[in-house]
């Protein structure tokens, strides 16, 4: 397989903060030096071994924002599904087969009188399940703590301009519940297909920094 | 599962019991005053699983809803605009009514 020109840009961005393995030409900050050396003694002391932390990984990265895509879209086309969505959101996933480990999953449904927007200011609690690890700035310590205070100011500078008519909800995921903001539908979507609307729904709409494309402007 | 102590609409205290190590009230929050958004269920105690004592007994996990304008001086946003997250039981208490 040929080699993707950008391949060698991108290896080394350091976007997840979860290191795993030494680079060579990287400083290690003091906390990745000690994750990576709990992590050896962990396996060292046969606590556990790497083959079930890389599974664990791949399992934490099987969800894709396409599944909460699907139930979105789903919820626009179909109203009873849409308050099955909102009333137990896990079992709403689970019509779709689509597999939660959360304990529970709430929906956040956006109105023309509310914009929801979701953030966790103790780490980088996120629905993983229905949409794969957070992006980086998820995790960023700028948005965990800017988005609590000046959320205004942060969806602007997502370009997401909310009008003063509109009120805003933070949601805080600071403990057991993780968070899919519902985004509502956009105008000119009539008579889309439920594919061509989850086409529409990023994964920054379901944190609530996003909203749907408009159609014609993908 | 326990009997809720607290319904939507009830106005508590978010407390501050100065316990130290992996607690999920933050900072920003203590002391505020708040409604009951829902009742989320029971939950293991965080604050011990954390340190590998497993099997506790649930506790209730409230969703408090407070003012922003509450929460920050200057607060530039709307009068109506809202932060909500998850409170245990324990780090809660009533709050008296609003003085009219």
């Amino acid at each position: 397989m040929s080699k993707q020109p950008h391949d060698h840009g991108h290896e080394h961005e350091h976007d997840d903060h979860r290191p795993t393995r030494e680079d060579d030409d990287i400083e290690l900050t003091e906390r990745e030096a000690t994750f990576l050396a709990l992590k050896s003694l962990l396996i060292e002391q046969g606590v556990v071994t790497a083959d079930e932390i890389r599974k664990r990984m791949e399992f934490n990265e099987r969800g894709s924002p396409h599944q909460a895509a699907r139930m979105i879209a789903k919820a626009w086309l179909d109203p009873d599904y849409k308050a099955r969505m909102i009333d137990d959101t896990k079992a709403a996933a689970a019509e779709l087969g689509i597999e939660t480990t959360e304990a529970k999953l709430v929906t956040l449904e956006n109105t023309p009188g509310r914009h929801n927007i979701v953030v966790c200011t103790l780490c980088s609690c996120y629905p993983r399940s229905l949409l794969g690890e957070p992006p980086a700035f998820y995790v960023s310590k700028a948005y965990r703590s800017r988005a609590v205070r000046e959320p205004r100011q942060v969806l602007r500078e997502f370009g997401v301009d909310i009008p003063e008519r509109v009120d805003i909800a933070v949601h805080d995921s600071n403990a057991d519940l993780r968070y899919v903001v519902m985004p509502m539908r956009p105008t000119g979507t009539d008579g889309m297909s439920e594919a061509e609307l989850a086409a529409l729904i990023s994964r920054d709409c379901v944190v609530g920094c996003a909203l749907p494309s408009e159609p014609d402007e993908r | 599962m326990s009997e809720p102590k607290y319904e939507p609409g009830d106005r508590v205290q978010i407390l501050d019991i100065g316990k130290p190590g992996h607690v999920r009230t933050p900072t920003y929050v203590r002391h505020k005053v708040g409604v009951i958004e829902r009742y989320c269920g029971d939950f293991e105690n965080p604050e011990d699983k954390a340190y590998g004592r497993w099997g506790g007994a649930p506790i209730a996990l409230y969703r408090v809803r407070l003012m922003q304008s509450d929460l920050w001086p200057g607060y530039t946003g709307t009068p109506n605009d809202v932060l909500e997250l998850e409170i245990y039981d324990h780090w809660l208490a009533p709050a008296a009514e609003e003085a009219a």
